[in-house]
C-alpha cells in the first residue's frame, strides 16, 4: 500500500519542496526549498518591520533635536514611504503564502499520480503561458492593482495638506472620518453633492445627445437618394479624427468670449455674443455642444457599420408587402438599430460620468464659484479629484471620491460584464 | 428634387460646415501675420510661414520649446507603442492559446480592471512615482502607459482565436516548440492586428493629456499635449497664431493615422462592449 499523497503533503507543509524531493522531482523541489528559504528570511528581516510601518505609519515626523549646542532639523519617520513599503511587503508576503499552498497542492497532485502509477506530466504546458504573461502581470500589479489598494488605503487616512502632508508631518489612520467629512461636513458635501448631481446631469445629456445625434446623422447619410455617401462619412468622421486635446484647445479659443469667431459673428449680426465659457450656465451649454461635436462621429460610424449588417429580405419581404418607406423605417431599421447599440448607450454613459478630457481642457473645471471647495461649476467628479490632488494636495478626499467612483462604475461593469458574450463562449469558436 | 431630399443636403452641408470649421479656422489663422486670436477676415489676407518657423527658433524672451516637446513626445509614443504592443501581444497569446491553472480567474480580472479607466486611481500613481522620485520622467510616462496595455488585449484576443488551432497542431507535430510557433506562425499571421495596436498605442500616448500632466513637471520634460495646454492657459489669446501653428504640426500624424485605420474602427469600438 502507497500512501504517497499523504507523506508528500506532509514533508510540503514542513518545507516547501520537500514533498516534491519524495516524489523525486528533484530541480522543482530545490526551487521550492529555495522559495522557502527565500520567503522566511525575507519575512523575518525586512518585510516584518515594513507591515508594522504599515499599522502604525511612524511615530515621530521631522523634529528639532539638539546636537551639540544647536537645534537642527532631523528626518524622522515618512508616512506615505512606510505605507507603500507596507503594501508592497504584504503583496511579497502573500507571494510567498500562495506558493507554499501551491506547493501544497503540487505535491498532493504528484503523489496521488504515483500512487495510481500514471506518468508524470512535464511542467512545460503550464509554465510557458505563465512566462509570456510575467511581464504584463507585472506591470498591471505595479501600476493598476497597487494604486487601487494604495487609494483604499489613502482614503482612510488623514493625508492632505496642510497639516499631514510628509516628511514634514506623520499620516495617521482615521477610519471613515474621511467620508464623514464628505458627506456630512458642510464644507465638503456641498462640493461633493453639487459636483455629483452636475456629474449625472452632464453624463445623461451627454449620452442622450450624442447618441441620438449620431443615429440622426447615420441615418441622413444612408437615406435614399444621397449621394456620396463615403464622402459624407469621411467628412464628418474629421472632428474625431483630430486629437482630442487639439481640438478641445481650440474650441476654448473659438469659444473666447472677447476675441473669438464665434462671438465675433454674433457681434456682426449686432448681437451682445455670448459669455460661453465664462457663464455657469453657457458654459454647461457649451461643454455638452462641443462634446456633441466630438461624440456624435463615433455613434454615427457604428450605426453606419450596423445598417450594413440588417438583412436586406427583411426589406424586401416589406416591399411585397406593400409597406412604405417611413413604415420600413419605423418598423425595421429603427428597432434594428436601437437594439444593436443599446450596450454601447451604457459603455458611454460610463464614459462620460469619466469624460476628463472635455470638460478640463475647455473650462478647467471653472466658472469658479465661491460655492464649491476647489472645484468649479462645470467641475465632474473626475476633474475635481484630478484638482485637489495635483494643486491642492487633498489626497484623502481625492481618493474617497475615487472610491465613490469606483463603486458607482462597478454597477455599471457587472451589468455589462453578463452581457459580454464572448467571454463565455469563447471556446465554441474553434 | 424632391422637397426632402434638398432638406437633407442642406443639413449635411450645415453639419459638413460645423464639422470642419474649427480644423479649417485653425489652419487658416496658422498662415495669418499677426498673433493675436481676433481677425477681421476668416480668409487671412496677408499669408506667412512664420508662426511655422518661429515654432522651432530659440527665443529668450519666451519658454515655448517646442522641438523639445515634440521629441519628447515622439520618444514617449515610439517607446511606449513598441512595448505595449508586445505586452499585448503576449497577453492575448497566453490567454487565447493556452488553458492554464487560473486562466479563468485572470481573464475575469482583466476584464473587470479593464473597465474602470485607468486615471482614476492617478492620485495613487502620482504618490507613487513621487515618493520613488520617478516624477518629472518621460520614462516613468512610458512605464505608466506600456503597463497598463495588457488590460486592452481583448481585440487582439478575439483575433487570436480565430486562427485555426490546425496550424499550430501540424507545426507541433514537426517539432516546432511554443516560442517557434509564436515567431513564425502565429506573427506573420497577424499582421493586420499587430498594425492596429501598434498605431492605436502611439495615437495614444500622443494624445494623452491627462497622466502626462500629473508626471511630467519642467518645461523641458513636456509632452505637446501639456505644453500646448500651457501655451493656452498661459499666453492667452495673444499667442494665437503659433499655437495654431503648433497644433497643425501636432494633429496632422495623428490624422493622417486616424484616417489609415478607421476601417478597423468599429472593430475597436466594439470589441469590448457588445462582442459576441
Amino acid at each position: 500500500m502507497k500512501r504517497n499523497a499523504a507523506a508528500a503533503c506532509w514533508l510540503s507543509v514542513l518545507c516547501a519542496g520537500l514533498g516534491q524531493w519524495y516524489n523525486r522531482q528533484y530541480a522543482k523541489g530545490l526551487l521550492f526549498v529555495l522559495i522557502h528559504a527565500a520567503g522566511i528570511y525575507f519575512i523575518t528581516n525586512p518585510l516584518l518591520p515594513h507591515l508594522k510601518g504599515l499599522m502604525s505609519l511612524g511615530d515621530k515626523g521631522q523634529h528639532l533635536e539638539k546636537v551639540g549646542k544647536i537645534f537642527k532639523n532631523v528626518p524622522g519617520d515618512h508616512s506615505v514611504f512606510m505605507m507603500i513599503y507596507g503594501v508592497l511587503a504584504a503583496l511579497v508576503v502573500l507571494l510567498f503564502v500562495f506558493i507554499y499552498i501551491l506547493n501544497i497542492r503540487d505535491a498532493v497532485v504528484v503523489g496521488r499520480r504515483r500512487e495510481q502509477g500514471a506518468e508524470l506530466r512535464s511542467l512545460n504546458s503550464n509554465v510557458f503561458p505563465w512566462t509570456l504573461l510575467a511581464i504584463p502581470f507585472l506591470g498591471v500589479l505595479f501600476f493598476t492593482i497597487m494604486p487601487i489598494l494604495f487609494t483604499s488605503l489613502i482614503a482612510f487616512t488623514n493625508y492632505a495638506s496642510p497639516n499631514h502632508i510628509p516628511p514634514k508631518n506623520l499620516v495617521d489612520w482615521v477610519g471613515f472620518a474621511t467620508f464623514n467629512k464628505l458627506f456630512n461636513m458642510n464644507v465638503w458635501s456641498n462640493t461633493f453633492f453639487g459636483v455629483l448631481s452636475w456629474t449625472i446631469i452632464w453624463a445623461i445629456m451627454a449620452t442622450v445627445t450624442c447618441y441620438f445625434g449620431g443615429i440622426l446623422v447615420a441615418l441622413l447619410i444612408n437615406q435614399k437618394g444621397i449621394r456620396l455617401k463615403g464622402f459624407w462619412r469621411m467628412l464628418f468622421i474629421v472632428p474625431y479624427a483630430i486629437p482630442q486635446f487639439v481640438s478641445l484647445l481650440i474650441m476654448k479659443n473659438i469659444l473666447n468670449e472677447k476675441f473669438g469667431p464665434i462671438n465675433q459673428y454674433f457681434r456682426a449680426f449686432g448681437l451682445e455674443g455670448l459669455p460661453w465659457l465664462n457663464d455657469p450656465f453657457w458654459a454647461k451649454v457649451s461643454v455638452i455642444v462641443v462634446n456633441m461635436w466630438i461624440g456624435i462621429p463615433v455613434t454615427m460610424v457604428l450605426v453606419m457599420g450596423i445598417l450594413t449588417t440588417i438583412p436586406r429580405d427583411l426589406y424586401e419581404a416589406a416591399e411585397v408587402d406593400g409597406a412604405s418607406g417611413w413604415m420600413q423605417f419605423r418598423n425595421i431599421t429603427l428597432p434594428y438599430v436601437l437594439f444593436a447599440t443599446a450596450p454601447i448607450l451604457i459603455t458611454q454613459f460610463v464614459g462620460n460620468i469619466n469624460n476628463f478630457n472635455v470638460i478640463f481642457l475647455l473650462t478647467g473645471g471653472n466658472p469658479a464659484t465661491m460655492k464649491y471647495n476647489n472645484a468649479g461649476e462645470t467641475d465632474l467628479l473626475v476633474t475635481w479629484l484630478y484638482k485637489l490632488t495635483l494643486d491642492f494636495n487633498q489626497y484623502n478626499i481625492a481618493a474617497a471620491v475615487s472610491i465613490l467612483i469606483f463603486l458607482f462604475i462597478a454597477v455599471f461593469a457587472i451589468i455589462l460584464f453578463r452581457r459580454t458574450r464572448s467571454f463565455k463562449e469563447e471556446d465554441m469558436i474553434q | 428634387m424632391k422637397p426632402r431630399l434638398l432638406f437633407s443636403y442642406l443639413l449635411l452641408v450645415l453639419i459638413g460646415i460645423a464639422a470642419l470649421y474649427p480644423a479649417l479656422w485653425t489652419l487658416l489663422s496658422s498662415f495669418r501675420v499677426g498673433n493675436s486670436l481676433f481677425s477681421d477676415h476668416f480668409i487671412p489676407t496677408q499669408w506667412t510661414l512664420n508662426h511655422y518657423r518661429d515654432l522651432f527658433r530659440v527665443r529668450a524672451d519666451r519658454a515655448i520649446p517646442y522641438t523639445t516637446w515634440y521629441l519628447n513626445t515622439l520618444k514617449v509614443a515610439t517607446a511606449s507603442m513598441i512595448l505595449g504592443t508586445l505586452i499585448q501581444l503576449l497577453t492575448a497569446y497566453a490567454f487565447s492559446r493556452f488553458r492554464f491553472k487560473g486562466r479563468k480567474p485572470m481573464l475575469m480580472l482583466v476584464l473587470i480592471l479593464g473597465m474602470f479607466p485607468g486615471f482614476l486611481s492617478i492620485m495613487a500613481t502620482f504618490i507613487i512615482l513621487n515618493t520613488l522620485d520617478l516624477l518629472d520622467s518621460i520614462w516613468a510616462l512610458v512605464l505608466v502607459y506600456a503597463s497598463g496595455a495588457a488590460l486592452g488585449m481583448f481585440v487582439a484576443k478575439g483575433f487570436f482565436d480565430t486562427i485555426p488551432r490546425s496550424l499550430e497542431e501540424a507545426a507541433r507535430i514537426d517539432g516546432a516548440g511554443h516560442m517557434k510557433i509564436f515567431v513564425s506562425i502565429i506573427l506573420p499571421l497577424s499582421r493586420p492586428i499587430i498594425t492596429y495596436i501598434s498605431l492605436t498605442t502611439f495615437a495614444g500616448a500622443w494624445v494623452d493629456f491627462i497622466f502626462a500632466r500629473a508626471i511630467l513637471r519642467t518645461p523641458e520634460h513636456w509632452t505637446l499635449a501639456v505644453g500646448l495646454w500651457n501655451l493656452v492657459d498661459s499666453y492667452n489669446s495673444t499667442e494665437f497664431t503659433l499655437f495654431a501653428a503648433g497644433c497643425v504640426l501636432v494633429a496632422i500624424p495623428i490624422t493622417l493615422l486616424f484616417m489609415y485605420t478607421q476601417r478597423f474602427l468599429v472593430d475597436g469600438l466594439t470589441a469590448g462592449a457588445s462582442k459576441g
